[in-house]
């Protein structure tokens, strides 16, 4: 059995009077491949947001490989050798794909090694044409896959995914895949994700949030033939 | 008793005048998000309206609550055409812009009115309270004041322009979507908040001898107040007023008026990091 | 910008050098040393705020407050201690733990762009009322009287280091003031080529993104924002020598007011417009300053309005691109955004 990377206990967070995320405890163990799904609202994107300390958790507890966390700074825990990538593109647009991916790199490598990392990143995620260019000339699709690259080249050894695929094309959906697969080889990854076709074809363990809480936690075929999930996710109650 | 008579009338005198010459910035600010580095100028020009008119017979409460805000008024409308206009959404180039319009309304009295102070008298004899000498005119810009925070509200509560205005504070581009031209708004709102920097300074001209750089005194004290105040128009200008007011004219009181004034200062930097976005975004949510 | 390899670092470094030099002797022969000096500080103290602002992304409306301090630090030890020296050295550390101080209080504190400006302007403005009382006798440091209104006078003037007696003004102080420039540039340049300048600009662009690469960002700005107050502070020491007295009107908002329109004019993230702005606009201010016609607030005035409008990117961008038009226009320059919130392109 592989050690646990990350782990939730009893994990609650409160707006106000609403209850986002309602004791939500969950384990990801080393090298896997993890989604978190389930409809709008149903709190696994503040989950994910506990997890990486945009938001501190009103209650409960988050563990990276043993240790707590809890309400640490999002430096603080990207520095543990987290990589974090948010739902909204968010990259450094002023500064070209090299600048960006070589100042992840930096991170945890000193001048040099840092400017090999980029250059290796660049060629794994085939984005030399464009290594130059800076991030605000760049497609939707092109600057997903350059945050990618910033994720990759931090040498993560768990990584974060807020909805990875949004907005991109067919083809560029299946090639996230594939590298989302090739990450796990060295990191476990935790995905956040309502896009069934994606989840899919990523073929792994996944939990499936509603209201706050964890409804189930399986394989993504058997959860596929729940017909709990299914009226989840047709809206009907469940 | 007398005294403490005299101190309250001064610590609500402080409180009424900070909101006085807040009260234009805030609108512009809490509507557009714009802060107008020239509020200070636009001031001295109300006052400088004020005691021109004031020389050519015009009754003084005429000049100062009629004439000055309407000249600063329409000011405001040429400067928003000419300048403001074209930097909406470029909050740092608004203000950097400001701060150049306000050098230049400076060199302008410079040029125009002499670099020398002028005055108007002050129009209420001042009265005793036992064996201390108030200020009547004091007494005025407390009630001026209140006046124009009630006015305020009743405009946002219950007019049809309140209604747009409020809307636009609280989401510009849904107020748009219902067909309100920002633009227009944006224009109707910066010559309101210009017409009301121009009857602070109108009301404060007989209080303050009048030189072409005073306008930066009041500049500082009205940003750090609407900052202070934060995202609610009325309460926050009440009650950054309020905390303000009272700070200095505390410090005033026990030590110095100058004393009172770094004072005044060291609580907006204090307040500012404990509640980076001001009182409002803490208290006094969702009213106006 | 893009200064990766070493050998075009060390290009850029001939190149500032030689035409650093060149410009260092070239202008006493076109120009009065004695406003030269003047142009030289002010380029300096332009160049801190270019580098927090147009690289860090840090707009300081109280970057005076600085310039005052390292000044007044100079004037004080100075009086104290007989001799310049250690003045000089204490002129850059004492803004730059004062800035260290106040830019953890705002960094830590989560402080947006607005209120940043709000903070850095009531804190220039304190110093600025509180200097303006201290005329009386009780106000002094060790044997310095802070003479509030009228500041301090008399105090030891630039000398060679170790021999108190040799004192540096005139043209020995004009070529001591633009070395000094010229090895601020090479550290600035130094600067924003390594690791934490690189970072710095990241930070400019992207606050949220580079915290989540793992980067202390509150941390980082706290120091860059220092190291512009020592820059600063450095120039106020050097003006403090060349105008031979000190006065409250150096923590002034038209000193802070200023420098941001050297800053624009010039052009921010570059290294060389700041510079280039400080000297253009105190030229003409200069100028202006001999006939009565035009007030000379309404110009400068008028100059920041109409760059705001017009050339948000400054004199440098345009510059450059001149340059590259004229030997060939084959490469074409980096054009970037500029650094300032929201400045459209172009």
């Amino acid at each position: 059995m592989a050690e646990t990377v990350l782990e939730t206990e009893g994990l609650t967070m409160r707006f106000g009077g609403v209850t986002a995320v309602d004791g939500v405890s969950l384990k990801v163990r080393a090298r896997e491949l993890r989604c978190l799904i389930g409809p709008n609202g149903a709190g696994k994107s503040t989950c994910f947001k506990c997890l990486c300390g945009l938001l501190k958790p009103t209650e409960g507890h988050v563990f990276l490989r043993g240790e707590e966390t809890t309400g640490w700074d999002p430096h603080r825990i990207a520095a543990m050798g987290v990589g974090i990538k948010m739902q909204v593109s968010s990259v450094m647009d002023g500064l070209s794909v090299q600048e960006n991916i070589w100042m992840a790199a930096r991170r945890h490598n000193d001048t040099g090694a840092a400017t090999a990392k980029a250059e290796e990143v660049i060629d794994r995620l085939a984005l030399g044409p464009i290594a130059r260019t800076d991030l605000g000339r760049l497609a939707h699709g092109e600057r997903q896959r350059v945050e990618l690259g910033l994720v990759m080249a931090q040498d993560p050894w768990l990584v974060l995914l807020d909805e990875p695929a949004a907005g991109m094309t067919g083809e560029e959906v299946t090639r996230m895949a594939e590298i989302i697969h090739e990450m796990t080889r060295s990191a476990a990854v935790v995905v956040v994700e309502h896009d069934m076709q994606f989840i899919r074809s990523l073929a792994s363990t996944v939990t499936v949030f509603h209201r706050g809480r964890v409804l189930v936690e399986d394989h993504v075929d058997r959860v596929m033939a729940d017909p709990v999930v299914r009226d989840v996710y047709l809206g009907k109650q469940a | 008793m007398d005294l403490s008579v005299v101190i309250l009338i001064e610590v609500l005198y402080a409180i009424a005048s900070l909101a006085l010459i807040s009260a234009g910035l805030a609108v512009v600010f809490g509507m557009m998000k714009v802060i107008n580095l020239a509020h200070g100028e636009f001031m001295v020009l109300g006052g400088y309206a004020t005691i021109t008119a004031v020389g050519l017979g015009v009754n003084i409460f005429i000049a100062m609550l009629i004439i000055a805000p309407i000249v600063v008024g329409l000011f405001g409308l040429v400067v928003e055409r000419l300048v403001f206009r074209h930097l909406y959404g470029r909050m740092i180039d608004t203000m950097l812009a400001s701060w150049g319009l306000s050098l230049m309304m400076i060199g302008g009295f410079k040029m125009i009115f002499g670099n020398t102070t002028t005055g108007v008298a002050g129009p209420i004899p001042g009265f005793s309270v036992g064996n201390y000498q108030v200020n009547g005119y004091n007494l005025f810009v407390i009630v001026v004041s209140v006046l124009l925070l009630v006015a305020m509200v009743a405009v946002l509560r219950g007019t049809r322009f309140g209604l747009v205005a409020r809307g636009t504070m609280q989401r510009s581009d849904m107020a748009a979507a219902m067909g309100h031209s920002p633009d227009r708004v944006y224009m109707t709102t910066f010559a309101l908040g210009s017409a009301l920097a121009g009857l602070a300074g109108g009301v404060m001209a007989p209080l303050v001898g009048l030189v072409p750089t005073a306008g930066a005194a009041f500049i500082a004290k009205a940003f750090i107040t609407v900052i202070a105040g934060g995202p609610v128009l009325v309460a926050g200008l009440a009650s950054a007023a309020g905390t303000f007011g009272l700070v200095n004219q505390v410090f005033s009181f026990l030590v110095s008026p100058v004393v009172g004034d770094v004072a005044l200062l060291v609580a907006a930097v204090v307040l500012l990091r404990l509640i980076p976005r001001g009182i409002t975004s803490r208290f006094f949510r969702g009213r106006i | 910008m893009a200064m990766t390899t070493g050998r075009s670092a060390a290009r850029d470094t001939g190149v500032v050098v030689i035409l650093g030099a060149l410009l260092v002797l070239g202008l006493p022969l076109v120009a009065d040393t004695n406003m030269l000096t003047l142009l030289v500080i002010y380029g300096m103290l332009a160049l801190s705020l270019g580098l927090i602002w147009g690289f860090g992304g840090i707009l300081c409306f109280g970057q005076a407050a600085f310039f005052g301090l390292g000044a007044y630090t100079f004037a004080i030890a100075g009086i104290n201690i007989g001799e310049s020296t250690l003045p000089l050295v204490l002129s850059v550390l004492v803004p730059a733990a004062v800035a260290a101080l106040l830019g953890a209080f705002m960094f830590y504190g989560r402080l947006g762009d607005v209120y940043l400006a709000v903070i850095t302007l009531v804190f220039s403005l304190i110093l600025f009322r509180w200097l303006n009382t201290t005329a009386g006798p009780a106000y002094v440091i060790g044997n310095a009287r802070l003479g509030g209104f009228n500041g301090i006078p008399g105090f030891p003037l630039l000398n060679v280091p170790g021999y108190p007696r040799w004192e540096l003004w005139g043209d020995p102080l004009y070529y001591v003031a633009a070395v000094a420039l010229l090895v601020v540039f090479l550290l600035v340049s130094w600067l924003l080529r390594s690791s934490f300048g690189r970072i710095a600009i990241g930070i400019r662009e992207n606050e949220e993104r580079v915290s989540l690469l793992g980067y202390d960002i509150r941390a980082r700005k706290t120091v860059l924002f220092a190291i512009g107050a020592g820059i600063a502070g450095l120039a106020g020491a050097l003006f403090a020598a060349w105008a031979e007295v000190v006065t409250p009107s150096l923590f002034s908002l038209q000193q802070s007011a200023e420098i941001i329109i050297w800053c624009i004019v010039g052009g921010l993230g570059t290294r060389f417009g700041p510079v280039l702005g400080a000297a253009v606009v105190t030229s003409v201010k200069i100028t202006l300053g001999g006939q009565a016609m035009l007030d000379n607030m309404l110009v400068l005035g008028l100059i920041l309005v109409l760059f705001v409008l017009f050339l948000p990117r400054g004199i440098a961008p345009e510059l450059a691109r001149l340059w590259a038009w004229a030997i060939g226009g084959n490469r074409k320059p980096v054009r970037r955004r500029a650094p300032r919130g929201g400045v459209a392109d172009g």
